[in-house]
C-alpha cells in the first residue's frame, strides 16, 4: 500500500542516536512485520525533535503521541497496543502531553508553547533523506521562485530588507554581506560558503539543522549563489559530526539527480555545484579567514582583515560565507517576504535565534525562540527550571567567546544588542545553564583551558597572553592567588581583546571579564578566604563533619580511602584534614547530609 | 616508531594498494591534503611519519607542510589508538556535569593519560570537543558506543565489557 | 528538474504523505476505526486498510485515518466514526471494506452521510 495509515517518527538526532534510537527503529520494524503492519505504518527517521533529555523520542502520527524515554522493550506493547489496536500508551507519554487523561498537541507543551520554529521547521517532521518529502512541505519553491521571476538585485534587497543578521555569531547583516560579494570582481569566479564548523563546546544547533533538514541549506546556498553570481560552492563541516556528514552527502546527491544542483537548473542559465568539505578538529576553523585557509588545505590559520573574503576569500577570489542557521532562514524569507520576517523580533534583531539549551537545567535540548524573549521565559518556561531544588545562577551564552549572565540579569531580553551590552554575545547559540555548585572561577578557567590548547599560534597576544592568564586562573583555584592577580588579569585582557588577530583572540577574554564584573565576590573568596563558596575547586576544599547532624553511623569512615576518617559508633565522627585527599566521597555517601565542605 | 607506545609501524599490501588510489583520487583537485589525510587515517587508523611520507611523495606537497598540517589538526593523530577508543567528552554542558571526573576515573583505572594507548594496544583515552549529546550528559564513547548520564561508579562495570 | 511544473508535480504528489504529521488538526476530518480486540475479530482491519487506500486515492488532503480502542458496542462492530470539523459526529456500524469505499465517496468527498449504514438506521 502506498499510503501508510500512521507513521511512526523516530528521532535519529545525534543525542537520541546516542541513546539507542537506531535499535528502537529496527525493533519497530520488526514488530510490525511480526504483526502484519509493515505495509499500512511507515516509519521514519528523522532529525532532532529538541527535546534531547527525554530521548529517545518517538512521534507516532495522526494521534501525534509523543512517547519519550523510549527503550527497546516498549516497542512491542507500542505496535501491539497503539498500533494495533489504537490504544495510546499512556505510561510512555510525555507527561506534559498528557492534561486530564486527553493528549494535548505538542504546540501546547510549555516546552515548545513559547517557541517559533523558522529554521528548525522541519526538524523531527520530515526524514531528511528523502528528498520528496521535503519538495511536499515547499522545498525548493524559494529556488523555482527566485530563479524564474527574481533578479539577483531583488534577491539581495528581499535579504537586506528582511533585516536577517549572521547567525554565527557576530551579527553582521546578511543582505550586506551578499551585496559587498556580488558587487566585487567575479571575472575569475566566486564562491559561496557555508560554516558548518560548529565549535562552540555545548553548542548543536547548526548540526541538528543539518541532520534533519540539510536540503534548506542546500537550497538556500543556491539561492546565495544565484545572487552573488557564483557557480560553487562549499560546506566546510567538522569530522566530529558523521550523521550531519553522511545526510548532507545522500541530500546533496539527491538534489543534483533531481537536477536541483548541476547545471541549467529550471531550465535556466544558471548552474550550481556543491561540495563539502571535513574539518579535522580545529576551532578556529570557525573563523571566516581561517576556514578558507583550512578548505586550501593548509594549517587553519586566520589572515588579517582586509581584505575580507567578499573580495578575497577562498584561492583569493570573492566568496560568500554564511553559517548554516542563516541559510537555514534564507527560504523563509523568500516565500514568505522580508516583511513576515521582520514582524518577529525586535527592532534591530530580527526573527528567531536557536539556542542549545544544556547544563543544569530539565529540559535540555534545542529550542528556537524569537528574538526578545526573556533569559528567565529561556531558564524557567522552555526549561522547566532548574533541577534538584538548586537556584540559578548564571547562563553562559557565546561558548568561549562569551560571557555569563548573572541570576540579576534574568530578565534580559535576548537579542544581539542586549547580549553585548551586558558583555555577553549570542554566539553561535550554547546556552548553559549554571545552578549555585557551579564555581564562575572554575568556569572561567575551563573556556581559558579551551582556548589556550585552540590557540592557532599564529598571533602573540593570542598564543603567549591567554596562557599568561590561564596561568593567573590556575594559581587563584588552587588559593594561590592575590588580590592583584584580579587587577592583572584584567589588565592582560583587554590588550588581547585590542591585539589579537583573530575573532578567537579578541573574544577569549570575555569569560573571564564577564565573571569578573558579576562575580567579583567569588573571585575574592578564592584570593582573600582563599575558600571556593561552591565547593569545586579542591585545593580550598575542608571536610568538616557536623557534630550536630552526625548520628555516627560509620558509613563514612567506611568509605573514606584512605582512613582519614576516625570516631566511635553512635558519637560524632572527625576528618584528619592531614590525610584526607577531598576526594568527597563521605560527602556523597552521608545519610545524613551531614559532612560539608566549603 | 611512535615515542609514546613504541608500537612499530606495519602496513599491508592492501593498505598501501587503497592509500594509492585514495591519492590518486584526489591528486588534481585543489585543497586535496586534509581529504586525503582523512582517508589515509581511515586505513591505518592514525598517520604514522612512513604514511605522510608517502601521501608527501604522492601529492607533490612538502613534508614539512604536511606534518604542519597533520599536527594542527586534532582530528589527526601520530600515534596509534587502541582497539577500544574511549572518548570523554569535554564540552561545557559535560564538563558542568561533571566529566573531568568521569576521565580522572578512566585514567586511573587504565593507568594511562589522554592520547595514550595502554602497552596491550586495547584501550587508548581522548578527551574530545562537544559530541552535541549534551542532554545525555556527561557522555563518554568507547568505539561506537556511547554512555551518557554517568557517574564515576559507573566506569568500572562499562570498561568490564571490553576487558 | 528542467521546470516548475515538474516541482508542482512531485510536491502535489507527495503531499498527502507529509500532511498526516501536521499538529494542528482542528481543520482536519478525522475516520477513526475501532480496533479493540471485538472490532479486529469482526474485520476492523479490512476496513481500516480500505479507508487508508481509498483516502490516498483520492489524494484527499486533511484527512486523517485513525484507529481507536473499543467503542463500547462489540455487537455492531467494525464501527467507523466520521468526524468532520463543525458538523455532528457520524457513526458507522457493521463496516465492510466496500462500505468504506462508498462512505469515503459520498460522505468524505461529496458531502453526503451514507445514512443507511449509520447506527441509527441499523438499530431500527
Amino acid at each position: 500500500m502506498e499510503f501508510a495509515r500512521a507513521h511512526v517518527l523516530v528521532c535519529g538526532g545525534t543525542g537520541c542516536t546516542s541513546s539507542g534510537s537506531q535499535k528502537i527503529i529496527h525493533e519497530f520494524e520488526n514488530q510490525l512485520a511480526a504483526n502484519g503492519l509493515e505495509k499500512e505504518v511507515k516509519v521514519i527517521k528523522t532529525g532532532c525533535f529538541g527535546l534531547c533529555a527525554l530521548g529517545p523520542v518517538v512521534v507516532v502520527y495522526p494521534e501525534g503521541a509523543f512517547y519519550s524515554m523510549v527503550k527497546v522493550e516498549d516497542v512491542e506493547e507500542i505496535v501491539t497496543e497503539h498500533l494495533l489496536k489504537g490504544r495510546i500508551v499512556k505510561r510512555l507519554l510525555y507527561e506534559e502531553t498528557v492534561e486530564d487523561n486527553t493528549i494535548k498537541s505538542l504546540n501546547e507543551v510549555d516546552f515548545y508553547k513559547k517557541q517559533r520554529r523558522i529554521a528548525l521547521r522541519n526538524c523531527g517532521v520530515i526524514n531528511p533523506e528523502n528528498i520528496e518529502e521535503y519538495i511536499a512541505i515547499d522545498g525548493y519553491q524559494a529556488l523555482g521562485k527566485v530563479l524564474t521571476s527574481m533578479t539577483p538585485e531583488q534577491v539581495i534587497d528581499e535579504i537586506k530588507e528582511s533585516g536577517l543578521r549572521g547567525r554565527g555569531g557576530a551579527g553582521f547583516s546578511t543582505g550586506m554581506k551578499w551585496m559587498f560579494t556580488a558587487r566585487a570582481d567575479g571575472s575569475n569566479g566566486k564562491y559561496v560558503c557555508c560554516n558548518a564548523d560548529e565549535g562552540d563546546p555545548g553548542a548543536f544547533m547548526d548540526r541538528s539543522i543539518l541532520e534533519g533538514d540539510p536540503h534548506a541549506v542546500i537550497e538556500a546556498m543556491a539561492i546565495a549563489a544565484y545572487a552573488v553570481g557564483a557557480d560553487q560552492g562549499y560546506i566546510y563541516i567538522r569530522a566530529e559530526y558523521p550523521i550531519a556528514v553522511k545526510r548532507l552527502q545522500i541530500a546533496i546527491d539527491q538534489a543534483k539527480e533531481y537536477g536541483l544542483l548541476g547545471e541549467h537548473i529550471f531550465g535556466t542559465d544558471f548552474s550550481f555545484n556543491l561540495e563539502i568539505r571535513l574539518g579535522a578538529g580545529a576551532f578556529v576553523c570557525g573563523e571566516e579567514t581561517a576556514l578558507m585557509t583550512s578548505i586550501e588545505g593548509h594549517r587553519g590559520e586566520p589572515r588579517p582583515r582586509p581584505p575580507f573574503p567578499a573580495n578575497k576569500g577562498l584561492w583569493q577570489k570573492p566568496t560568500l560565507l554564511n553559517n548554516v542557521e542563516t541559510y537555514a532562514n534564507i527560504t523563509q524569507i523568500i516565500n514568505n517576504g522580508a516583511e513576515w520576517f521582520q514582524s518577529i523580533g525586535t527592532e534591530k534583531s530580527k526573527g528567531t535565534k536557536v539556542f542549545a539549551l544544556g547544563g543544569k537545567i530539565k529540559n535540555t535540548g534545542l529550542v528556537e525562540i524569537p528574538m526578545g524573549t526573556t533569559l528567565r521565559e529561556i531558564v524557567e518556561e522552555i526549561g522547566g527550571g532548574i533541577p534538584n531544588g538548586k537556584k540559578f545562577k548564571a547562563a553562559q551564552t557565546g561558548g568561549p567567546s562569551g560571557g555569563c549572565i548573572p541570576a540579576s540579569l534574568i530578565d534580559t531580553k535576548i537579542d544581539y544588542d542586549s547580549l553585548i551590552e551586558i558583555g555577553s554575545m549570542m554566539g553561535s547559540g550554547g546556552l548553559i545553564v549554571m545552578d549555585e555548585d557551579t564555581c564562575m572561577v572554575d568556569i572561567a578557567k575551563f573556556f581559558l583551558e579551551f582556548t589556550v590548547d585552540e590557540s592557532c599560534g599564529k598571533c602573540t597576544p593570542c598564543r603567549v597572553g591567554t596562557k599568561r592568564m590561564l596561568e593567573i586562573l590556575e594559581r587563584i583555584t588552587k588559593g594561590k592567588g592575590t588580590v592583584e592577580d584580579l587587577d592583572r588579569l584584567e589588565v592582560l585582557a583587554q590588550s588581547i581583546k585590542s591585539a589579537a588577530l583573530c575573532g578567537l583572540g579578541q573574544t577569549a577574554p570575555n569569560p573571564v571579564l564577564s565573571t569578573l564584573r558579576y562575580f567579583r565576590d567569588e573571585y575574592m573568596a578564592h584570593v582573600v578566604d582563599k575558600r571556593c563558596p561552591a565547593g569545586v575547586c579542591k585545593d580550598l576544599l575542608s571536610f568538616r563533619i557536623d557534630e550536630g547532624k552526625c548520628k555516627g553511623c560509620g558509613i563514612c569512615a567506611k568509605n573514606c580511602p584512605v582512613g582519614a576518617i576516625s570516631g566511635q559508633v553512635k558519637q560524632p565522627y572527625h576528618i584528619n584534614p592531614d590525610v584526607c585527599v577531598k576526594c568527597g566521597v563521605c560527602m556523597s555517601k552521608c545519610p545524613f547530609k551531614a559532612i560539608a565542605n566549603k | 616508531m611512535s615515542e609514546k607506545t613504541g608500537v612499530a609501524f606495519q602496513s599491508t599490501k592492501e593498505q598501501e594498494e587503497q592509500l594509492k588510489a585514495v591519492i590518486e583520487k584526489y591528486k588534481k583537485e585543489s585543497g586535496a591534503l586534509i581529504p586525503v589525510l582523512h582517508e589515509a587515517q581511515d586505513i591505518y587508523g592514525y598517520l604514522p611519519i612512513e604514511v605522510q611520507q608517502k601521501i608527501a611523495e604522492g601529492l607533490g606537497i612538502s613534508m614539512a607542510e604536511i606534518y604542519g598540517v597533520v599536527t594542527f589538526y586534532t582530528q589527526f593523530s601520530t600515534n596509534p589508538k587502541g582497539q577500544y577508543k574511549i572518548g570523554v567528552c569535554l564540552g561545557t554542558a559535560c564538563y558542568v556535569k561533571g566529566s573531568g571526573n568521569i576521565l580522572d576515573k578512566i585514567k586511573d583505572k587504565l593507568g594511562i593519560d589522554v592520547d595514550e594507548c595502554t602497552p596491550d594496544g586495547k584501550f587508548s583515552i581522548d578527551a574530545t570537543r562537544c559530541i552535541g549529546a549534551c542532554g545525555l550528559a556527561p557522555v563518554m564513547t568507547v568505539n561506537e558506543d556511547v554512555y551518557g548520564r554517568l557517574v564515576p561508579e559507573d566506569i568500572d562495570g562499562i570498561l568490564a565489557k571490553y576487558m | 528538474m528542467k521546470s516548475l511544473a515538474e516541482l508542482e508535480e512531485i510536491r502535489n504528489r507527495m503531499r498527502n504523505q507529509v500532511n498526516l504529521r501536521k499538529e494542528d488538526e482542528s481543520s482536519a476530518t478525522r475516520i477513526v476505526v475501532g480496533m479493540a480486540t471485538c472490532g479486529i475479530a469482526a474485520g476492523a482491519r479490512p476496513v481500516l486498510n480500505a479507508l487508508v487506500e481509498e483516502v490516498g486515492k483520492r489524494g484527499l488532503a486533511d484527512v486523517a485515518v485513525t484507529q481507536t480502542g473499543c467503542i463500547g458496542m462489540c455487537r455492531l462492530e467494525p464501527i467507523v466514526e466520521v468526524m468532520v470539523p463543525g458538523q455532528e459526529k457520524v457513526t458507522y456500524v457493521k463496516m465492510t471494506a466496500e462500505k468504506a469505499q462508498r462512505v469515503v465517496a459520498e460522505h468524505i468527498v461529496n458531502g453526503n452521510v451514507v445514512t443507511e449504514y449509520t447506527i441509527g438506521a441499523v438499530e431500527q
